[in-house]
């Protein structure tokens, strides 16, 4: 799982600490179950099928969300990753340096990708609902009420301009919640740990809800799996 | 009385503007602000097809476009109430959804203009004769210039525009702008493509290569050559006819 990550080389830890993503390698407490074999990503399997979140995100998306979007993203990073290994074996570190922005994009891509499908689940199962225990005192205390919270990160993803993310996140230097936004794939890194990400790209509603964004900000709550939010603010 | 008919020239202008109109003496009550409204398509909804589906064309237009406008309008209308009140916070806080939402109005109405269904006189690169030769001249070939500005615009990362620009000493360059970030200042847009999701998802899905490559089928050239040949505020002159 999670550890695997840790089973890369020198240089590929180094080439993500370049990258500012080192600080969610090195905690395996925030990160999903993105598999890593001789040192590649891999796309991880969903632990639902396509369909499992219809009627809220229908199963064309989830398909093509995974398979061709997040497939996209692992890609990019592994072949970011060899052409800095490359470039670091030549010393070439000009060359390094100048992959940091494919990197940035498509490690952020992989790692959003893999945390947001394991924050979401089925409404006929996990998903949905309400948090409950430290979760739940926790965003009462930071937000005032899940009500609360709920509408100040629909305010946050709706204003994003162009693509990016939403996130919920404990922020260990307050070890307060916050919600943050990201553009396009800038992973939450730092003082940040990620809890709940909300995907707030076009290609993650657009087949279904077209232009009409503010549905699928509404319907997404549906499939929230908060079981996965408190593992991972338990660990934070 | 300052002209805010011309959102380019506000956009443009809006620092400096603000400083001159710091003072009691200045009524901003009295200012009337243009209202925007959505430019007409110079061709139906299904003319770019099969490239381009009605169905995106209707979407992106009436509902995308629109949008924009609609924001920018009630952002203007806040901004003067800012400025009416010297609430210089208000103001600066308006900028980002200014400049967003009045960039998102502009960069539609370019593409719009600079599209043409397939098989026209005007998507015939012939149309061009002057902005050919120079493409010629700066990249070899027109099909050179195409692949430059193709690997630009699936280069973006997130949403975005690519756009061939003409600078103010004549020069022709491709570039990036990033989600709706306008083409303002010294620069005339000669044409832009959209690269957000929304202009090709319905048709393409995750296929944005197949989206670029046939865009170029349906690229206006003779508006393209105009806004070549023109003064800088030509390229401009649609968005004042919508006001």
């Amino acid at each position: 799982m999670s550890s695997t990550l840790l089973r890369t080389t020198p240089a590929l830890r180094g080439a993500f600490r370049a990258a500012g993503a080192g600080s969610i390698a090195l905690k395996p407490a925030a990160m999903a179950s993105t598999s890593f074999v001789r040192g590649k990503a891999t796309l991880p399997d969903l632990s639902y099928d396509y369909g499992a979140l219809e009627p809220h995100i229908s199963g064309k998306i989830m398909e093509l969300h995974h398979k061709k979007h997040h497939q996209t993203y692992v890609t990019g990073l592994n072949s970011a990753l060899e052409t800095i290994a490359e470039a670091e074996s030549k010393g070439d570190f000009t060359k390094a340096a100048s992959v940091a922005p494919l990197l940035n994009f498509h490690g952020g891509g992989h790692l959003n990708h893999s945390l947001f499908w394991e924050n979401l689940a089925p409404a006929s199962r996990e998903g949905g609902g309400e948090p409950s225990g430290g979760l739940s005192k926790s965003i009462n205390e930071d937000f005032g009420s899940f009500d609360a919270f709920r509408k100040q990160m629909n305010t946050s993803l709706a204003g994003i301009q162009g693509s990016g993310w939403a996130w919920l996140v404990k922020d260990k230097s307050s070890g307060t919640l916050q919600l943050v936004t990201r553009a396009n794939q800038d992973p939450v890194t730092g003082s940040y740990v990620p809890l709940l990400g909300i995907d707030a790209w076009e290609h993650a509603y657009y087949l279904q809800y077209e232009n009409r964004k503010a549905e699928y900000f509404e319907a997404i709550w549906n499939v929230i799996n908060w079981k996965t939010v408190a593992a991972r603010f338990e660990k934070a | 009385m300052v002209n805010f008919g011309n959102i380019w020239q506000y956009l443009a202008v809006q620092a400096p503007l603000q400083s001159a109109l710091s003072g009691d003496q200045f009524n901003a009550s009295k200012m009337a602000v243009s209202t925007y409204t959505l430019p007409q398509l110079p061709y139906a909804y299904n003319a770019l097809e099969p490239y381009i589906s009605a169905q995106i064309m209707e979407l992106h237009h009436s509902k995308h476009h629109q949008t924009y406008i609609t924001n920018l309008n009630k952002a203007l209308q806040s901004h003067v109430a800012a400025i009416a009140s010297n609430d210089i916070a208000a103001q600066i806080a308006l900028q980002p959804i200014i400049k967003f939402n009045g960039g998102g109005h502009i960069n539609h109405a370019l593409f719009w203009q600079n599209l043409a269904p397939a098989g026209s006189d005007d998507a015939s690169p012939t149309a061009a004769h002057s902005l050919v030769s120079h493409i010629q001249s700066d990249w070899g070939s027109l099909e050179l210039f195409q692949k430059d500005f193709s690997a630009a615009l699936l280069g973006i990362q997130g949403s975005g525009w690519g756009w061939l620009v003409r600078e103010e000493s004549g020069k022709l360059r491709i570039v990036t702008t990033k989600d709706q970030d306008p083409i303002v200042g010294g620069d005339v847009p000669i044409l832009g493509v959209d690269m957000w999701e929304h202009a090709y998802y319905l048709q393409y899905l995750n296929g944005k290569a197949a989206y670029v490559e046939n865009i170029w089928k349906v690229i206006n050239w003779k508006i393209a050559e105009r806004r070549f040949l023109g003064a800088h505020d030509d390229a401009f002159g649609t968005l004042k006819a919508a006001v």
